[in-house]
């Protein structure tokens, strides 16, 4: 057992596969020498060697088309983007490249391949550093979308990422990095798709990805202060997404919340919130209500990032509002 | 500086004129038996884009589609070079590319028609066309992405230590697009295994590349900033573009890093399927029609000894061929529902949710 922070797990979980796989490999700006922006890679190049930890130039389109055309012949790959802010700087290759190919081709290629990125606000670096777009890969068909929440579940989800045969997008919190845990010392692979429940409740769901994981809990802690059972499901997994444990859980508690880092319009939790709409819309005793941060770039001032991304108590406020 | 009349009709400009056929190529150390593969590529690919045509024409082919007529030498050429285990990348305009390595000429016409028994199921057509086995690692058809996959490609060659290469074809546009030079900077860095070829037909779709291009020749005259040469070639000339690849291939397989080419060339034709192709000036169009590669190729075979009969025998293989083709491609089915929601993931579904 040892203590591990976020930042310390992502570079334990991309240890453990690629002590695990010979051929794995990774790319990305600034990874090797200097572990990483956020310090995610720590130790990687020391241990793995250049060949396998590559620095490479500040070219998103390149670092990506060389994951996607090494992953097609035979190299399971790890890229890392930076921020997730520079997706959009490479999207062409994510989204009609990396997707479609499997399809358009009546599946002659496969990318086992995971794209690493640092997401989400909390950290004051304004508009272009800090969106969370988990929500932008989810409506792409082709891709799978992780963003765990806490320390075991970043090397159990970077397992299953890097051993899934698709291309994984694995969003990796800012906020979270240096949040702690106990990580057993063996080997953790966990599965893609299944969602967690962390607290149980009976009177209303709230699901939660990332960031909003830790605050949708003490929320929940706020609400049993008031008499309330809040049962918090982290989601950990977009696509494939655990509609089964949200539904099963919505159909015992009767309520349904969403707690979203994402700005209004098309957040993930629309995709949930409809499902639950449509699958158990009968067994619901109130309206299904999205908690999100509202649709405007995310601003650089502390006070008033902290107004725009949903708080603890913005989201125990909204749930006691609606059960009124 | 053009005329602002140049610039509202293109077709008022002054021709860019073909290069005069080098005939010391006659000597050039091609084998023979090279050559005569080399006029059957050529046969081939022309004769099936002619068909393509006509199947449009008949509406049987559907979409669009971007043939290379005017154009096959380039891949007859590197396809005559390449090494079975090598990987080619092509874009939208991939028909002769992706004939060139292999692929069944009836699956490749059946995915244009988009039948069952097409190379892709029905579900790629004209613009992706893919055939792993082969060697045809995909027809890209957003422009510049591809030169970045294919140095994944080479890269993963690098990490497996064979000798395969990367063979990656765009055309002039591509030029002007940030991936190209993305890609050609990590090339260089990772000497990788990659060769580049540039097509230039001297038309970026519908507008000349030298009036939106900074240098006269857009991949040859930007080869130096990558620590690169750039040979820029006659790529109507069969024999010049299969030395030129043999040579780029070399130097990519030996591990000195990535290779380009600049082979220029012409379309007889329009971009796509919608396009007559009006806006060129009629002296250019006339002028690359006399520097076609086909007539070319055969008066140099006839020069080097080959009979008139022995060509007249390949063109009626490949005429037979491509009627072959023709005929598997029209007794394809429609692919239907079963097939709609399949080869999205890995494990042939589509499922995202349980």
């Amino acid at each position: 057992m040892a203590e591990l922070t976020y930042r310390e797990a992502v570079a334990a979980g991309i240890a453990q596969e690629m002590r695990r796989d010979p051929r794995l490999v990774m790319l990305g700006e600034d990874i090797a020498a200097s572990g990483g922006v956020f310090k995610t890679t720590v130790g990687l190049v020391e241990e793995f060697g250049p060949a396998r930890i590559r620095d490479t130039p500040i070219s998103e389109q390149a670092i990506l088309g060389a994951a996607m055309g090494a992953s097609m012949t035979g190299i399971p790959v790890i890229a890392e983007i930076m921020f997730s802010d520079f997706l959009a700087v490479c999207w062409d290759i994510v989204a009609n490249q990396i997707a479609k190919s499997r399809y358009m081709t009546d599946g002659q290629v496969s990318f086992p391949l995971v794209i690493r990125t640092a997401n989400g606000g909390g950290v004051r670096f304004g508009a272009q550093h800090s969106q969370s777009v988990e929500n932008w890969p989810m409506m792409i068909p082709g891709l799978k979308v992780v963003a765990p929440s806490n320390p075991i579940d970043v090397i159990g989800l970077m397992a299953a990422s890097v051993r899934d045969p698709d291309p994984v997008i694995f969003f990796e919190h800012k906020s979270l990095m240096a949040t702690k845990a106990d990580i057993p010392d063996r080997e953790i692979v966990d599965e893609l798709g299944s969602a967690r429940v962390l607290r149980n409740g009976s009177d209303l769901t709230i699901a939660a990805l990332a960031l909003m994981v830790p605050r949708a809990l003490e929320a929940a802690e706020l609400l049993a202060a008031d008499g309330v059972s809040a049962e918090v499901i982290d989601v950990r997994s977009l696509v494939p997404l655990d509609t089964a444990t949200i539904l099963g859980s919505v159909t015992k508690t009767g309520r349904f919340f969403t707690v979203e880092e994402n700005p209004r319009l098309c957040g993930w939790g629309a995709e949930v919130a409809s499902i639950v709409t449509e699958e158990v819309f009968w067994d619901l005793d109130g309206p299904v209500v999205r908690i999100t941060t509202p649709h405007i770039p995310l601003p650089s001032a502390a006070s008033l990032e902290d107004l725009a991304l949903p708080s603890v108590d913005r989201i125990h406020e909204t749930i006691s509002k609606s059960l009124g | 500086m053009p005329t602002d009349a140049e610039l509202i009709d293109y077709s008022t400009r002054a021709p860019r004129l073909p290069p005069p056929v080098d005939d010391s190529l006659v000597n050039a150390d091609v084998p023979r038996a090279t050559r005569l593969d080399l006029y059957k590529s050529l046969q081939v690919l022309r004769q099936f884009e002619k068909r393509a045509y006509d199947l449009f024409m008949q509406n049987l082919v559907k979409g669009t589609s971007h043939l290379s007529l005017g154009m096959e030498a380039i891949a007859s050429g590197f396809g005559a070079a390449m090494q079975p285990g090598d990987y080619s990348f092509a874009t939208y305009r991939g028909h002769a590319h992706t004939l060139a390595r292999g692929a069944h000429p009836g699956q490749v016409m059946a995915e244009l028609l988009g039948r069952e028994n097409g190379l892709l199921g029905g579900k790629g057509g004209s613009m992706h066309l893919t055939d792993v086995e082969k060697g045809m690692m995909g027809s890209y058809a957003i422009i510049g992405a591809h030169l970045c996959i294919a140095n994944g490609a080479a890269w993963s060659a690098q990490m497996r230590g064979t000798d395969q290469v990367a063979v990656c074809f765009f055309g002039d546009g591509t030029t002007n697009i940030g991936a190209f030079h993305e890609a050609l900077n990590l090339a260089a860095i990772w000497k990788l295994p990659v060769v580049f070829v540039c097509e230039n037909n001297l038309w970026m779709e519908y507008t000349p590349i030298d009036l939106i291009t900074a240098v006269p020749h857009p991949a040859g005259d930007r080869a130096s900033a990558y620590g690169m040469e750039a040979p820029v070639i006659d790529g109507n000339d069969p024999d010049a573009v299969y030395l030129a690849a043999v040579a780029a291939l070399a130097k990519a397989r030996s591990g000195e890093g990535p290779a380009m080419v600049e082979a220029v060339t012409y379309r007889s034709g329009g971009h796509s399927r919608a396009d007559p192709g009006k806006y060129r000036p009629a002296a250019e169009v006339e002028a690359w029609a006399g520097h076609d590669p086909i007539p070319l190729y055969h008066g140099r075979l006839l020069k080097v000894g080959v009979a008139e009969e022995e060509l007249t025998s390949i063109e009626r293989q490949a005429a037979l061929l491509v009627d072959e083709a023709t005929e598997f491609a029209k007794a394809g089915a429609l692919p239907g529902e079963d097939v709609l929601m399949t080869e999205v993931y890995a494990d042939g579904s589509s499922r995202w949710r349980n």
